[in-house]
């Protein structure tokens, strides 16, 4: 039994829901019989992915979802050896080339490379390139980036590239010049509730419109965490109250109880047991910049104006300085005891004037 | 499909044809008219097995001069319907022997021309050109004449076409003004069939350290060139070694290039690309002659988006083109680019400036107005809701920085001393995305902080 998401994902450019005049233009493209290199990007659980799916059936027809898994291996020049898995069809091989940490820039170059030497045999009925999706290109180092710009120009009559991407702004001029960027938005909080009645319509469920609104709320127009969270509604309880609770990741609540610790005492003591608690969240592989940015928004809802914009200043530089730094702990806890510091500050002045 | 069908279809388009070329009363048919023959013949048996139309159509049309076939039909027009109506093969045979005797009487009284015969040939020989070429790479200037606005440079050009001595070349100037595309065009007319043997390209994609510049360009460099075309037509000799992107070259590799260049002068000359003319070092620029490039004027892309337009048969609006321009900046090559995918992704239909600004990933000039004027009400609630909503539309966020940064300079209201400190903190804003800082939060940090400026002045 599968998931929800994975079940009722669309297949084709028809069957997509929303964005429905880019799905035009994609189709527009593809038949066109050729493209450029495409580059998508948007917020997570936006569709991007999806897109590029249903893009590559239309381009090669079903015979992309027959994926099968493939271990590849790398040498990095310093005798290195990696292994990198990949998802791959007859058509096209999917590769998240981050996996690969700093020697990221091998694996670029190598995969291109055997892909794009080996040309499509009977090219009858078929398109004579391959396609090659690279995700996660905003956390590819700037050096694999470089490669990748050589390699995209060398290559372009055997293989297109399809690069999938969270923001745009890491990723280098030079490659966005080469690449057809193509934006996907988040859903509306409205597309996201219809999608929801479609699915729980399919299932035969009986979905209140109270619920799907507060599930499409809490899922941040994220259409894949909404899906999911209308899945762990059902085994938790079905048939469905319409003031039913909406489970949210257990991570985020760990993560808000930290900041209500940190707002109720500024101690050194307290500093020390809240370092436990990142360490917690650390291992566990919750994304640096999410804990940033629900920590400044839970934060900033106690301050004041004026504070406001000082919590945001300190947040900004010590992000900043950790994706610099290689120990990401440090400036979290930085950043939580300026914070506790000035919190002191602003509460001491205004027990003063009161 | 039937016979009368396919033979009433093909009579249909000869006639059309016909209409087409009626002005043509020069023409005469080709010599080889039995050669012909056997074509019709074939052509006629694949109507009769049935194959795609279209495709015979266009085989007939290489074959032979569409009147000329006119002419054969309606002197068998009798033929043709008895044809249709009995799809024997043996009265088929009979037929076409009866039409290749006729043909014989009719081509005597003809002259034979053996201009068009060779034009005949060449018109079957003729392969479609690449349909999928970049438009980039299609109408790049092929002669130095067709390079527009950089007079200086194409006069000197045009005297080394005539016969002067070539220096070395230094060009620069910002992206998409035709350096590359004009020392290409000029080595295209320079060289001629041989352009491919005398030129050395390198750009940055090339691994260019200094140990490429010692053995390829030094082992190139050091070959001789014949003054004389392998056709046997006069060709000056020398070659040209075309350094694209050249300040991105490691400044090592730049001073092997010195003594390099000096040296082979009698075989070789440079030509230096780049951008930055800074960050080329001294003794190179001094051994070569210089060019800026100026951005092209509005009116010269636009007249070349247009005759693309034409070409292609794009549809276009006119206030698309204008969006174009503006959003181009005198970059030819990006606005050309823009005008593709714009075409590629419609299909089609028509282009509009809203095509033209969602594609070229422009952020609505609405949205930046927005989220400024929600800066100076200064309310953190709301510039938080605007930035989460602009994180969320996916918009690139250097490309936001940008447009807010073109708003604020060019707004009235606001004092000089405010314009600068906010500029900083968009310089920090900028810097600090491209080093991997996340959206959100540095989105958030720069309209706060803008907020407190613009409060605090006003």
């Amino acid at each position: 039994m599968s998931l929800y998401v994975d079940k009722y994902r669309p297949t084709s450019l028809q069957k997509l829901d929303y964005h429905l005049a880019q799905a035009q233009h994609l189709k527009n493209l593809v038949n066109q019989g050729d493209f450029p290199h495409l580059l998508f990007f948007g917020p997570p659980g936006s569709g991007k992915k999806t897109r590029i799916m249903a893009l590559l059936r239309e381009l090669y027809g079903p015979g992309v979802e027959r994926l099968r898994m493939e271990q590849l291996n790398f040498t990095t020049p310093s005798n290195k050896k990696l292994d990198i898995m990949t998802v791959a069809s007859n058509y096209h091989i999917e590769v998240n080339p981050s996996d690969a940490g700093i020697y990221d820039r091998v694996v670029v170059m190598d995969l291109i490379k055997n892909a794009a030497q080996t040309h499509q045999l009977d090219s009858s009925g078929q398109r004579d390139f391959k396609v090659i999706v690279l995700t996660e290109v905003d956390r590819l180092t700037k050096d694999a980036q470089h490669a990748l710009r050589r390699t995209m120009e060398k290559y372009i009559a055997t293989c297109r590239l399809i690069l999938c991407a969270n923001s745009i702004s890491q990723v280098i001029p030079a490659i966005k010049s080469r690449c057809l960027a193509m934006r996907v938005p988040a859903p509306s909080i409205e597309q996201i509730k219809t999608i929801l009645q479609q699915v729980s319509k399919k299932e035969g469920l009986n979905l209140p419109p109270e619920l799907a609104d507060r599930i499409a709320v809490k899922s941040d127009r994220n259409l894949r965490r909404a899906i999911l969270m209308l899945e762990t509604c059902k085994v938790q309880q079905y048939p469905f109250t319409p003031d039913q609770e909406v489970m949210e990741p257990d991570w985020l609540m760990f993560l808000r109880d930290t900041c209500k610790q940190i707002l109720s005492e500024q101690s050194p003591k307290k500093l020390i047991d809240i370092r436990n608690r990142f360490y917690e969240l650390l291992v566990h592989g919750i994304p640096t910049d999410i804990i940033f940015k629900v920590m400044l928004d839970e934060l900033v809802k106690s301050c004041d104006s004026n504070l406001k914009a000082k919590v945001v200043d300190l947040a900004a530089l010590y992000e900043y300085q950790m994706h610099q730094g290689s120990k990401v702990i440090f400036h979290i806890e930085a950043f939580v005891a300026n914070f506790m510091s000035l919190y002191l500050n602003y509460l001491e002045e205004s027990v003063m004037l009161e | 499909m039937n016979m009368e069908g396919s033979n009433k279809k093909l009579k249909n388009e000869f006639n059309k044809l016909d209409n087409c070329q009626a002005n043509d009363s020069n023409f005469q048919p080709g010599s080889d008219y039995k050669q012909l023959i056997k074509d019709i013949k074939k052509f006629t048996t694949l109507i009769q097995e049935k194959k795609v139309e279209d495709e015979l159509f266009k085989t007939v049309y290489n074959i032979a001069h569409p009147r000329f076939v006119k002419e054969l039909w309606d002197t068998d027009g009798d033929n043709v319907s008895e044809l249709s109506l009995n799809s024997d093969t043996s009265a088929d045979e009979a037929y076409w022997k009866d039409l290749e005797q006729k043909m014989d009487a009719f081509l005597k009284n003809k002259k034979i021309n053996k201009e068009e015969k060779t034009d005949l040939k060449t018109s079957k020989d003729s392969k479609p050109e690449v349909p999928n070429k970049p438009w980039v790479e299609k109408y790049r200037p092929k002669t130095v004449d067709d390079v527009v606005e950089q007079t200086e440079i194409v006069s000197v050009l045009k005297q080394v076409l005539g016969g002067a001595d070539l220096p070395h070349f230094l060009f620069y100037g910002p992206p998409g003004t035709g350096k590359t595309s004009t020392i290409l065009a000029a080595a295209r007319e320079l060289f001629g069939n041989a352009f491919r043997d005398r030129i050395l390209e390198l750009n940055a994609s090339d691994d260019r350290g200094i140990q490429v510049i010692r053995d390829k360009v030094k082992n190139f460099a050091q070959l001789t060139a014949s003054s004389v075309r392998p056709d046997g037509s006069p060709c000056p000799p020398y070659k040209i070694v075309i350094l694209d992107e050249a300040d991105s070259m490691t400044g090592a590799a730049q001073a092997a290039l010195r003594r390099t260049m000096e040296k082979e002068t009698k075989t070789t000359r440079f030509c230096l690309i780049c951008n930055y003319v800074s960050s080329i070092i001294e003794p190179l620029t001094s051994r070569c002659m210089k060019f800026r490039f100026k951005p092209l004027g509005t009116y010269v892309i636009k007249s070349r988006l247009e005759m693309i337009c034409k070409e292609e048969g794009v549809n276009c609006d006119m206030n698309a083109i204008s969006k174009i321009v503006d959003i181009s900046e005198g970059d030819l090559r990006q606005a050309i680019t823009v005008l593709q995918s714009c075409a590629r992704l419609k299909g089609g239909d028509k282009i509009t400036e809203d095509d033209i600004v969602e594609i070229s990933n422009l952020v609505p000039e609405g949205l930046v107005f927005d989220l400024v004027e929600s800066c100076k009400e200064n309310v953190y609630e709301k510039i938080q809701l605007r930035v989460t909503k602009i994180i969320y539309e996916a918009y690139p966020l250097s490309q936001i920085v940008t447009q807010i940064h073109k708003y604020i300079t060019s707004s009235n209201s606001l004092t000089d001393v405010q314009k600068a400190k906010i500029s900083e903190y968009i310089a920090e804003c900028s810097s600090r995305l491209q080093r991997g800082a996340s959206e959100y939060t540095q989105l958030l940090h720069l309209c706060c902080s803008m907020g407190n400026i613009l409060q605090e002045e006003s």
